[in-house]
């Protein structure tokens, strides 16, 4: 699904926030949106879209909660997320080996 | 970046990955500079210490022949003051050049990473802070500087998951350092001079040759 015909790569990850959503999601078991933007440097808007459009293609879940009475919402990357990655960075590092 | 016909994108894009999974995994602007800091100051302590416990407190104990509750007691709450102010001096200055550091590498010092890391330190930390507080009150001190040697070497170890993985060899070095201290207890203070001075001078070189030098 969503696959380029001729490189494999996912075209899902072509945007650099929302490979930069999965590369933080990967490596960290749940991560909070204040935290996710601080890293990226991105706008609120900019980076909720993105996570957005991940949820929806099943790459990431959404856990909200409350430290008090503030709404602290978290993210943590599925199994299908997880696969879609690795395939994507295969893809690329395929890319890489064939250029040489 | 939407096609990939140039290589340099894509190896780009594969640095970006990496550098993500790495900034948001592991909290890397501790510095070296940190650590030879604190390794002086333990030093320096160290050298107080032994003044004041050889020079003063035995000197005195001989020339009387005789041992006063008060004067122990005064010995240690001197000693107590001096750990004391090396542990806030040594804090300060290592708070000081993590912050340069970080400033320096535009990442932000308090982020979850830090936090994941100050925790998973503080743990085995705090543990044996209260572990020896425990000995001091049952007046026992021949075991406190292999106590603290351990229990702060176990601490790194610990903490290396969250940071620069190379902090985990100055743990292993701080453990077996408290473990021989037990085969040798009474000179505890020449042992925590060489764990928490020594070790942390060239620990503290290594890794600021390795990753700040520039």
């Amino acid at each position: 699904m969503l696959k380029n015909p001729i490189t494999g790569l996912n075209k899902v990850f072509d945007n650099r926030i929302r490979l930069g959503v999965m590369s933080i999601l990967v490596v960290n078991d749940e991560i909070s949106f204040n935290d996710l933007k601080q890293m990226l440097e991105v706008t609120d808007g900019n980076l909720a879209t993105h996570l957005v459009s991940l949820e929806e293609n099943g790459y990431i879940k959404v856990h909200k909660g409350f430290i008090g009475r503030k709404t602290n919402t978290t993210y943590s990357v599925t199994k299908i997320g997880e696969k879609a990655f690795n395939d994507h960075i295969t893809a690329l590092e395929n890319m890489i080996k064939g250029m040489k | 970046m939407s096609d990939h016909n140039q290589p340099q994108d894509t190896l780009q894009e594969v640095k970006d990955i990496r550098q993500m999974m790495e900034r948001s995994s592991r909290f890397i602007s501790l510095s070296g500079l940190s650590g030879i800091a604190a390794g002086i100051f333990a030093l320096i302590a160290a050298a107080i210490a032994r003044y004041v416990i050889f020079e003063n407190y035995y000197n005195d104990y001989n020339r009387r022949g005789g041992f006063q509750d008060r004067e122990f007691r005064d010995l240690k709450v001197q000693l107590m003051g001096l750990a004391a102010v090396v542990f806030i001096a040594a804090f300060v200055t290592a708070f000081y050049f993590t912050w340069r550091k970080s400033t320096k590498q535009g990442v932000s010092l308090w982020n979850h990473t830090s936090r994941r890391l100050m925790w998973n330190m503080l743990i085995p930390l705090v543990a044996g802070g209260f572990f020896i507080l425990g000995m001091l009150q049952y007046n026992d001190w021949s075991y406190v500087s292999p106590a603290c040697l351990v229990f702060y070497g176990l601490a790194l170890v610990n903490a290396s998951k969250y940071t620069l993985t190379d902090i985990r060899y100055l743990g292993y070095c701080e453990i077996i350092i408290g473990l021989i201290n037990m085969q040798w207890i009474g000179y505890g203070l020449y042992f925590w001079a060489l764990g928490f001075g020594v070790l942390h001078i060239v620990y503290g070189i290594v890794m600021w040759w390795r990753y700040e030098r520039a």
